[in-house]
């Protein structure tokens, strides 16, 4: 299905990469966005109350994160597309609605404009420490789709991503930001709307008296309808059978739990997108995202200057993580190096898809600005010189 | 063979038997509920079927929402598009639910816990906005889930799992907490005032803008048993003789004491426009013929 032409504006454009995710929000058909003000996303929801009246949308600022992160799972079942946006203290807040919108297979948007942590940090200040948190944040086994756009151009194409994949899993997306990210601003172009894939929601066209809530498709994945639609659905974040009554029992949750993982897990090889740059040949290969895939060029750039072999494999998709992707290069012997604006998040899944095969080094940054490239390039440089 | 005949007799008188009224608005695939004998929530749910039968309301468009807790059970055991939420948080997922779908009569029911002590944020603020929705409280002035621990409706002096020793916290007056918020309809009834109480939710689905309305409950197993108050039997006897209805009265002096005197009534009955009709008056005026009023 194409974009809807109204709001898409079509051109050249000099966003931040806040703005961008507005406009890809806007361009997916996002019609229903909750927040809260939190730098450094706040731009992303001004740009939203700014635009959504005359596009047919509603924006709310609810009362607080907790607030804005189920008023867009209402949202969703009355029938919209829907994202909230936040940043570190706020994506805290909305970890129990992250799992609620996982339980119930809700679709929805979480886009969180990473800054320094722990706590209130630095607010204005980037890191990337929210990753971890991301995909194990909520209680309980679930899994999640987290998306990490390094430039306005991708804020704005990863967010219809984002809306695309929260659609044909029914599943929360997130879209993992950075301060710098989001603040930066370059030229983002924004195709005509009939260039603009959009995925709609599954709605279930089967007989009225065959439907499941939960009942899945052969992908794992149940279709959906909305309140109003004369299902007297019912939905719960209780253990639920696929009527969506709540069961109360192991076997409920042994054929639940497993499936809302699987979705995900059995479908990554459709899900994972990542960019690799000169990786066959290389000896040693940088795994960067978001800001850091940026700053970590100049260091493999000098490294290749001194004839050192570096490839390099920025993730699109974090989560699920390409495990078989690091296995493959650990399998060939590559060393990997981990940059990220954190004390070690990425690195221990890189590590731990290496086996013990290959030297993993991690580049850690506690955040409030970006590594000075040379940290990440003196890494690559060690392990060249068997360090 | 007379036993058997007998037993298809039996049989047929039951077929035959009509319906109790309120039994097409509950999902009867899901009794029996979990709800305590003589515990006043299905008192309540009752009173709200029948006030659903009378409100010409389609069915298809009335949504449920529920937070958590024994009347957070609510939502489970209607027959409605109906959803159980998070702790606290109905009224914000209400609120998403009927800004995306207008055309949705959304109704909030749950317990005191849920939506004044976790929730009580979002109450405020949806009444503030004049959302349009119904919220049901059923008060039985302790969490009873979780095993009776002292609630921010408690009285003072009575006894809690968490207050071994007597209540000393000062609890809300749900009224005048609705009221000053900005909430257009107001009613508090008991669990024994099953005829009011039906008329007060028919008008308050009748209403547009935010409408609350508190209705005490029984809660023998927990509440009543700790303080001794007998059964929920002696407690629908104590509402009966204690409760002095009064309409419009000031919210301020609605109060509750410990055991104390009960005034129940329609406290407000007002009109103000509700969220969307401000949101759609704001932007035509605001942008003119380039705004299409929002309708879902």
């Amino acid at each position: 299905m194409k974009a809807d032409p109204k709001g898409v504006l079509t051109g050249a454009h000099f966003l931040d990469g806040d703005h961008a995710c507005s406009e890809g929000a806007i361009s997916a058909g996002c019609r229903f966005v909750a927040g809260y003000p939190i730098t450094p996303s706040t731009e992303v929801v001004e740009r939203i109350a700014e635009r959504f009246p005359l596009v047919g949308g509603v924006f709310i600022q609810m009362e607080d994160e907790i607030a804005s992160s189920i008023a867009i799972l209402g949202g969703a079942w009355g029938g919209k597309k829907v994202m909230t946006v936040t940043s570190g203290p706020g994506f805290s807040l909305m970890m129990e609605h992250i799992g609620l919108a996982a339980m119930t297979e809700t679709p929805c948007v979480f886009v969180d404009v990473q800054r320094a942590g722990p706590s209130t940090g630095l607010p204005t200040q980037p890191a990337q420490g929210d990753m971890m948190q991301a995909r194990w944040g909520s209680h309980g086994d679930y899994a999640i789709i987290a998306l990490c756009p390094n430039s306005p151009q991708e804020c704005y194409d990863l967010t219809i991503k984002a809306f695309n994949l929260a659609e044909q899993y029914r599943v929360p997306v997130l879209l993992m930001m950075d301060e710098c990210v989001g603040h930066m601003t370059e030229r983002v172009i924004i195709p005509p709307a009939e260039e603009i894939e959009i995925t709609p929601r599954r709605f279930y066209d089967g007989p009225k008296e065959d439907f499941l809530l939960f009942k899945p498709d052969a992908d794992l994945v149940p279709p959906m309808v909305k309140a109003g639609d004369g299902y007297r659905i019912h939905v719960t974040g209780l253990t639920h059978d696929e009527k969506g009554y709540p069961h109360m029992s192991p076997t409920a949750q042994a054929k639940l739990i497993p499936r809302l993982v699987n979705k995900i897990k059995l479908n990554a090889d459709k899900i994972i997108e990542y960019k690799e740059d000169q990786v066959e040949g290389a000896d040693v290969v940088v795994v960067s995202y978001g800001i850091t895939s940026r700053v970590a060029l100049p260091a493999i750039e000098q490294a290749r200057k001194e004839g050192i072999k570096v490839g390099h494999l920025r993730l699109i998709v974090a989560w699920p993580f390409p495990e078989k992707r690091i296995q493959e290069l650990a399998a060939k012997g590559k060393a990997l190096v981990v940059p990220e604006l954190n004390l070690g998040q990425i690195f221990y899944e890189v590590e731990r898809n290496a086996y013990g095969k290959v030297p993993v080094t991690l580049v850690p940054h506690p955040g409030g600005t970006v590594h000075n490239p040379k940290e990440i390039y003196n890494a690559i440089k060690s392990i060249r010189h068997g360090g | 063979m007379k036993g058997v005949e007998m037993e298809d007799q039996m049989y047929e008188i039951e077929e035959t038997m009509p319906l109790n009224p309120v039994e097409s608005f509950l999902r009867m695939d899901r009794m029996p509920h979990i709800w305590c004998p003589s515990c006043g929530i299905g008192t309540t749910v009752n009173c709200f079927g029948r006030a659903l039968e009378t409100s010409g309301l389609d069915m298809d468009k009335v949504a449920i929402v529920s937070g958590i807790g024994c009347t957070g059970r609510v939502a489970g055991y209607l027959n409605l598009d109906s959803f159980h939420t998070t702790h606290g948080r109905p009224i914000p997922f209400a609120t998403g639910l009927k800004l995306a779908n207008p055309e949705l009569k959304v109704v909030v029911y749950s317990g005191d816990g849920d939506l004044f002590a976790i929730g009580g944020n979002h109450f405020i603020h949806a009444a503030r906005r004049n959302l349009d929705m119904t919220v049901i409280c059923v008060n039985n002035f302790i969490y009873g889930m979780t095993g009776g621990q002292v609630a921010p409706t408690t009285p003072i002096s009575a006894t809690a799992t968490t207050a071994p020793h007597g209540n000393f916290e000062q609890p809300f007056n749900l009224p005048y907490l609705a009221e000053s918020c900005g909430a257009v309809y107001v009613a508090r009834w008991t669990a024994y005032h099953v005829r009011y109480l039906t008329k007060a939710i028919k008008e308050a689905l009748a209403k547009k803008g935010f409408s609350f309305i508190e209705v005490l409950a029984p809660c023998p197993t927990l509440y009543s048993r700790r303080n001794k108050l007998g059964d929920g039997l002696d407690q629908m006897v104590f509402y009966k003789e204690h409760s002095e209805i009064q309409h419009n009265i000031d919210t301020k002096t609605a109060t509750l004491d410990f055991q104390g005197k009960i005034i129940v009534g329609k406290f407000v009955d007002k009109e103000r426009p509700d969220y969307l009709t401000l949101m759609n008056e704001h932007y035509q005026k605001k942008f003119g013929d380039k705004y299409t009023p929002y309708k879902g």
